[in-house]
């Protein structure tokens, strides 16, 4: 089954109240002409405007596969089986998390199980923050870092019930955590679809570019323990037998702190360049198209993560040098 | 004639095709019957298909034979029972809750999941129901007693839905998916979310692992005698010998019907030490395991889908199937 055959599944995260459920209706309810399954948590909001709509039971198990942080939703597993079966009843699935869900597991089925792997892929991971209230949430609630760090789309929602400088504080908040996801503000989650639909987030061929949505947020103090992320830009190439070894090494014996990485790397000797993103242990890389005339080869990666250090990433990554 | 033309029979095979998923492919007695995804049952009684909806509107996810019935399960939450005569019977209502596996038991007992209840329902309509630890996958009756094994996270649970003793418990880490019970009631076996299968010698619940598989396994099947347990997920059928008091433990397992595509499903004949095969690639193949003889029921058929479900009638004059592009047939051994 090719790519495009594959049937996309967006995960939609938030903590409560932050408008998930309103996000998640005005998917449904947009005259777009596609059909949707939605998996919702079984104990969740009720009042979802869909015909097919399953009741998970967000259950996470671990992979016996020595792996400590590869963990999946084994629900999700079994309701995707199921669903396959029906062809042609829906273009797409959504998935909605409760607001306590670690996103790692739900993601991570979509690459660990070849079942689920061979006939859906995961298009992008969709986190609504609430303006008002995020900054009492990260004091208290791991999980709401958690999605933030995860996030390829952020919905900064609830703008009208904050001032322009409250906002511009919460913004700088979440950018500390996240710089490279695309952020939305809105209110009452009004957003065009295409900016949560159809995102390609993890499809290798989709990695353009590296940069931060905001100032790159190297000057901040993080408390060692937070979740933070670390870009690196290596100007020259870069040895793939010294960075390869390195990069595995590094995300199996890191991966349960490093939540997303990413990078786009300029290899000695290949016209291609060489991209690559992971999610916790799961690393996926390859070769894409050529560098172009008019760009610099340059490497650039990001790593999103708790306690990263970031002169250790990169003397390791100094040290993979042409 | 050629050589090939004796070694096939695929000129006995009657198509049964529609455009829907076969979910579940067998017989009421000896009424051919298969369940598609959109929730469909066709009956096939005398070359006529009738066909029936059990759930309404709503699709079908699994399906089982239940003596003179067929047991459907839908996504409505509805088990529903089918008789020949087209008559449907109401079994349980899960309240919109989708039924994860379903099995019928001695004595005109059945038994099903829903995320972690676990159901069971004896001959005179009497549910019993105990909470899992973790979500059900896999469920098997034991032969003897009203005794149900139970597939679950972290190992499997023997449960006598009469008594109100705890379930004893089967521990093993690990995702448990399918359950399937020795013939004998000596194991019970489980396959498993990393591509392995694993089982218990009920006696001193020592534990067997049965790995190698390149994906996970999802059809079971245990040969008329019971000393046989052959397994898909492979590209051969994998047969793990039985007979002896450890199992099949130490022992390497048998392997037939070698293709370059993956196995689906897996039959053994009611009677003899013959394998129906159905692949990936909707090919058929009858293996004899004594000497390893192949007869092929059907070529593949390219965008045919895989073979998904695969029955023998009581007698092993027929074999029925059905692919997840909704072709189907009924063998009739000449």
């Amino acid at each position: 089954m090719s790519a495009e055959d594959k049937i996309p599944v967006t995960v939609l995260t938030g903590y409560l109240g932050a408008g998930k459920t309103t996000l998640l209706n005005r998917i449904l309810t947009e005259p777009h002409g596609k059909k949707f399954a939605v998996v919702v948590n079984e104990f969740g909001e009720v009042g979802i405007d869909n015909d097919l709509v399953v009741g998970a039971d967000e259950e996470v198990f671990e992979m016996n596969n020595g792996c400590i942080c590869c963990t999946v939703r084994g629900d999700l597993i079994r309701i995707i089986e199921s669903l396959m079966k029906r062809k042609g009843r829906f273009d797409a699935i959504i998935v909605e998390t409760t607001g306590l869900a670690d996103p790692a597991p739900v993601a991570q089925t979509f690459f660990v199980d070849q079942d689920v792997a061979e006939k859906t892929r995961l298009d992008a991971v969709v986190t609504v923050v609430d303006a008002k209230w995020l900054s009492e949430r990260l004091k208290d609630a791991p999980e709401a870092r958690n999605q933030i760090a995860f996030a390829d789309v952020l919905i900064l929602n609830k703008t009208d019930l904050v001032t322009e400088d409250e906002l511009a504080a919460v913004e700088a908040l979440i950018r500390g955590i996240n710089p490279y996801a695309k952020l939305h503000k809105t209110q009452r989650s009004a957003v065009p679809l295409d900016a949560v639909l159809g995102r390609n987030a993890f499809d290798l061929d989709r990695i353009l570019d590296i940069e931060p949505d905001f100032l790159e947020p190297g000057h901040h103090h993080h408390h060692s323990d937070e979740i933070g992320s670390i870009a690196i830009t290596v100007e020259g190439d870069i040895n793939p037998e010294k960075f390869m070894p390195w990069i595995n090494e590094f995300t199996q014996v890191r991966g349960p702190d490093l939540l997303r990485c990413k990078g786009i790397l300029s290899f000695k000797n290949e016209p291609r360049r060489f991209v690559f993103q992971g999610v916790h242990m799961i690393l996926d890389g390859d070769l894409q198209r050529d560098w172009r005339e008019d760009e610099t080869r340059q490497s650039k990666m990001v790593f999103i993560g708790r306690k990263l250090n970031r002169q250790d990433i990169e003397a390791a990554v100094e040290a993979c040098r042409a | 004639m050629t050589t090939q033309a004796q070694t096939s029979l695929t000129q006995n095979v009657t198509a049964l095709d529609g455009v829907d998923h076969v979910i579940t492919a067998a017989f009421i007695g000896t009424h051919p019957v298969l369940v598609r995804a959109d929730g469909r049952v066709e009956i096939i009684t005398d070359g006529q298909t009738h066909s029936l909806t059990p759930h309404g509107g709503a699709p079908v996810l699994l399906g089982c034979v239940a003596g003179e019935r067929l047991l459907t399960g839908g996504e409505d939450g509805k088990i529903i029972a089918t008789s020949v005569d087209g008559s449907l019977t109401e079994i349980a209502d899960n309240k919109g809750r989708w039924v994860d596996a379903l099995v019928a038991g001695p004595s005109q007992s059945l038994a099903w999941s829903c995320g972690k209840s676990v159901f069971c329902r004896d001959g005179k309509g009497q549910i019993r129901t105990w909470e899992a630890p973790s979500s059900v996958r896999g469920l098997g009756f034991l032969p003897k007693g009203y005794r149900l094994a139970i597939a679950h996270y972290n190992g499997a649970s023997l449960w006598f839905p009469n008594s109100e003793a705890k379930p004893e418990s089967l521990d093993w880490k690990g995702s448990h998916l399918d359950l399937t019970v020795s013939p004998d009631g000596r194991f019970v076996v489980t396959s498993m979310q990393e591509n392995t299968l694993h089982g218990w010698r009920l006696t001193d619940k020592k534990d067997m692992r049965m790995s190698g598989y390149p994906s996970k396994v999802r059809s079971l099947s245990w040969s008329h005698d019971g000393q046989w347990l052959a397994t898909s997920g492979a590209e051969a059928a994998v047969i793990w010998p039985f007979k002896d008091k450890d199992g099949p433990m130490g022992k390497p397992p048998r392997e037939c019907g070698v293709r370059p595509a993956k196995i689906t499903q897996v039959a053994f004949h009611p009677k003899s030490l013959v394998l129906a095969i159905g692949y990936e690639d909707n090919c058929i193949l009858l293996c004899r395991l004594t000497d390893a003889a192949e007869l092929l029921v059907r070529r593949p058929v390219e965008g045919a889908g895989s073979i998904t479900s695969m029955a023998w009638d009581g007698a092993g004059k027929r074999l029925i199937f059905g692919t997840s592009e909704g072709q189907a047939g009924l063998l009739t051994l000449p």
